[in-house]
């Protein structure tokens, strides 16, 4: 074989590697996510974050317009306060929004829910959502279910 | 007794002489890795046989792998309701562990042993000698060439095994067992990350490829000169890189996905 063809060939070999890699980089995994980087960062405090993590979605009407980027534990109020980066196209949320916990689907992973307020002044840089709706523990439910359901079958007795 | 210790104590000097000889080696041919800048053509060449060549073993085994865990990933998720799962399952699998782990197990067998084969066979009818007896020096003109190829290649082919497998297994997961495509490529979006997996699978090949091409430069360089040294050479050339592949890969793995 000459030497062009040879090196025609590792040519064609480099170069699907570096497609490979590319693919691996677009398709398969996240790296498409981080181009959205930049916005405003708003916080939020939670009496209970549940299995929220770092980079978890944050979303409106679920539609996805941000990422959890910080979560530290406020020693003053014994609370959860979790950092959030919105995306610059969504600089309207009202300063009384909502912020809840959901999870997605049964054992999904969970994700911060925003519901727009009513005020006309709007959430900046380092501004703070009020109301907040702390993530749903699995076992807390079950117990309430089991207690009215207890106290319920005691009702029926009596 | 005093012969058993001995023995024991030969055998245990022999192998740290054998270390020590393959430390020195790797130093030497570090020394000369500017064989690169100098004569790239000399490395465009071994990557030719070290890596265009092993493409196609790549390509198949990457496809069957990715089309087995598809299968096995369906029967498993499919009873918890999760078969939307199935690309996070298999992309997760090729790019963290088998991808980097397979593709330097077959590249030992594929590459590394023709490696030691060539560089044995050149030791024992001493064009070795013969280079440096005309002033080239056979770190640079053998074996330097030979380890960057080796180096090279393994990254560039283990993702395309990942990227291969991944292409199969949504053959056979969307066109033979009816999963949605859409979720397929989403839900793999949403957990592999770029970082903690796609990176660390690189590292992972990296480090495999180093190892890889040491062992089988080293186990030619070190080969006893005689037809038989040379086969025994091959042999452990494909032990030794998939023992040293498989522990590097616990150990990695340990460090990397805490």
């Amino acid at each position: 074989m000459t030497t062009r063809t040879i090196e025609i060939l590792v040519g064609i070999f480099v170069a699907l590697g570096l497609a490979a890699l590319f693919m691996l980089a677009m398709k398969v995994s996240n790296l498409t996510e981080y181009s959205d980087e930049g916005g405003y960062t708003v916080s939020a405090n939670f009496d209970n974050i549940g299995g929220l993590k770092v980079r978890a979605p944050v979303t409106m009407a679920g539609v996805r317009i941000g990422r959890v980027t910080g979560i530290q534990y406020d020693r003053e109020r014994y609370q959860a306060t979790v950092a959030m980066t919105i995306a610059p196209a969504y600089d309207y949320l009202p300063v009384d929004s909502h912020a809840s916990i959901f999870t997605a689907g049964l054992l999904g992973e969970q994700y911060i829910a925003i519901e727009p307020g009513a005020e006309d002044e709007t959430l900046r840089q380092g501004g703070r959502i009020e109301h907040t709706q702390s993530a749903l523990v699995l076992e807390q439910i079950i117990g309430r279910v089991l207690v009215s359901l207890t106290t319920g079958g005691g009702n029926g007795n009596e | 007794m005093l012969g058993t210790l001995q023995r024991l104590g030969r055998w245990g000097l022999g192998v740290f002489e054998r270390l020590g000889r393959g430390h020195l080696f790797l130093l030497q041919t570090i020394g000369c890795l500017g064989v690169i800048v100098m004569r790239p053509r000399l490395v465009i060449r071994e990557l030719h046989s070290v890596g265009v060549l092993s493409l196609l073993i790549i390509v198949v085994s990457g496809t069957f792998v990715g089309m087995v865990l598809a299968y096995q990933g369906y029967i498993t998720l499919v009873r918890f309701g999760a078969a939307e799962a199935l690309g996070t399952a298999v992309a997760l699998s090729l790019v963290r562990e088998l991808g980097p782990v397979v593709t330097a197990l077959l590249f030992a067998g594929r590459a590394g042993s023709a490696l030691t084969a060539e560089i044995g066979l050149m030791k024992a009818t001493e064009q070795l000698s013969g280079m440096e007896m005309m002033a080239v020096n056979p770190m640079q003109r053998v074996i330097a060439p030979r380890f960057w190829a080796a180096f090279l290649s393994m990254p560039l082919l283990a993702a395309i095994f990942s990227a291969v497998g991944v292409m199969g297994g949504y053959f056979v997961g969307v066109g033979l067992l009816g999963v949605d495509g859409g979720s397929y490529w989403s839900q793999m979006q949403a957990s592999v990350d770029f970082h903690e997996d796609v990176m660390n699978g690189i590292i992972k090949s990296v480090a495999f490829g180093f190892v890889a091409a040491w062992i089988a430069l080293f186990e030619g360089y070190d080969a006893v000169p005689t037809s038989e040294g040379v086969s025994r050479a091959t042999t452990r050339t494909v032990v030794h890189t998939a023992l040293a592949v498989l522990a590097l890969d616990f150990i990695l793995t340990g460090l990397m996905f805490q």
